[in-house]
């Protein structure tokens, strides 16, 4: 593992891997989707209702998954302090948060005509909000502490392993409570979504899996590109033999201008 | 204490706070387990009704053969069970399409005097099976199973 926490080793792996991950990815998730949509039966009681299932539980997956690659990449940075552990938990965030975002909003949308009701305050409805909650003091946190001088981002690290504290939480709310929601149908090797709509759902969480992986990855390599470039910038300008104060006033046009593109 | 590598002792220090922080997390759910629930189950309601003017809901299983709709043509009755104690229903209002005899329902309402569970909402719940229109019949047992085991 020590091997890969090298950034130009990373770099080499991730450039063929991300335009490899995304395209596999958006071609599962097309063949996955029209397999859901178009050719698996109605349900008995949803009729095809239940076809956002489909975009629904990979999203929700996904959700919990980022924040655990979240936690663990925190784990890291911390512990043994993996220069690539805290970018891949800062990767991680945006598109762990967007896919929250979408169970959460096709969940809402799928909940009006089977339950008959937008939203409720139940255990696991209410435990997604928040996973989406501390996604965005996450990122929030990440780009305070950017701003304030790029410093540690030793602190983002202990709010993304103190937030992992959710995901089981959530994972289990349907148990431990009764919920508006239904149990968990796919437990340890047994399943209780017919075959039917099982493989489609399978298929589109492996492409919805490497959309996510393949969005990481040029996360990651754009953040590098990011440190890299700052780096060059602030050694050009001492190099030219500026004063400090143009120095900085340099960096930092072209750290907006970064952020800006 | 100079012979421990700081990359261990830090590996420690997140191990103990990552346990303090489940012990914490553990205990905040042993104490919210009632209150976190979304609904009472029947057999709750009938062992501690709540007082007659707190709105509460109530969750478990429309029993087969128990919806009726009533003279006035708009108010339904039906019993809820959960296999282990029954609470009539009764509801005036428009049913999410999903609410049939043999499957879950959360009524929102209150406890009137006579052990009527007066709704004012009905929410449909739906169990955890996913099965195709042509399979319904197959799994006509497999629903009843679910129906005893779903809270």
């Amino acid at each position: 593992m020590h091997g890969f926490a090298n950034p130009a080793r990373f770099l080499r792996i991730a450039r063929w891997l991300t335009p490899l991950c995304l395209l596999a990815g958006v071609a599962v998730t097309a063949a996955a989707l029209l397999w859901g949509l178009l050719k698996a039966p109605p349900d008995r009681l949803m009729g095809d209702t239940v076809r956002i299932l489909f975009i629904h539980v990979p999203a929700a997956w996904l959700g919990m998954a980022g924040w655990t690659t979240l936690a663990g990449a925190s784990l890291v940075e911390l512990v043994w302090r993996h220069p690539l552990a805290g970018i891949a938990a800062r990767a991680a965030a945006v598109p762990g948060a967007v896919f929250t975002a979408i169970c959460l909003v096709t969940g809402s949308i799928w909940g009006r005509p089977t339950w008959g009701t937008w939203w409720v305050w139940d255990g696991r409805l209410t435990s997604m909000l928040v996973l989406l909650f501390l996604y965005f003091g996450y990122i929030a946190l990440v780009d305070a502490t950017r701003r304030d001088g790029g410093g540690s981002s030793r602190v983002a690290a202990i709010f993304g392993l103190v937030g992992a504290i959710n995901v089981p939480i959530i994972n289990r709310s349907v148990v431990w409570w009764n919920s508006l929601h239904q149990p968990p149908s796919i437990t340890m090797g047994k399943s209780a979504i017919d075959p039917a709509f099982l493989w489609p759902l399978l298929a589109a969480t492996i492409g919805f899996s490497l959309i996510f992986g393949g969005v990481v990855l040029a996360r990651m390599r754009a953040i590098l590109a990011d440190i890299q470039a700052e780096a060059r910038l602030r050694r050009k300008a001492m190099n030219d033999g500026v004063t400090n104060q143009a120095a900085t006033n340099q960096a930092e046009t072209s750290e907006r201008a970064g952020a800006d593109a | 204490m100079n012979t421990i590598k700081p990359k261990h002792q830090r590996l420690v220090l997140a191990l103990v706070a990552l346990a303090a922080l489940v012990g914490a997390a553990l205990l905040a759910i042993w104490g919210l387990r009632s209150q976190a629930s979304y609904f009472y189950v029947p057999q709750e309601l009938v062992a501690s009704p709540p007082a007659p003017d707190r709105a509460v809901r109530l969750g478990g299983m429309v029993e087969q053969g128990s919806l009726k709709t009533e003279a006035d043509g708009v108010t339904i009755s039906f019993v809820v069970g959960d296999g282990k104690a029954r609470v009539p229903v009764r509801f005036k209002g428009i049913v999410p399409s999903l609410f049939v005899e043999g499957s879950g329902v959360v009524a929102e309402g209150k406890r009137a005097a006579d052990g009527t569970f007066v709704a004012d909402n009905l929410l449909a719940k739906h169990d955890e099976k996913y099965v195709p229109r042509e399979m319904q019949d197959m799994t006509a047992e497999q629903a009843k199973q679910v129906v005893a085991e779903t809270r």
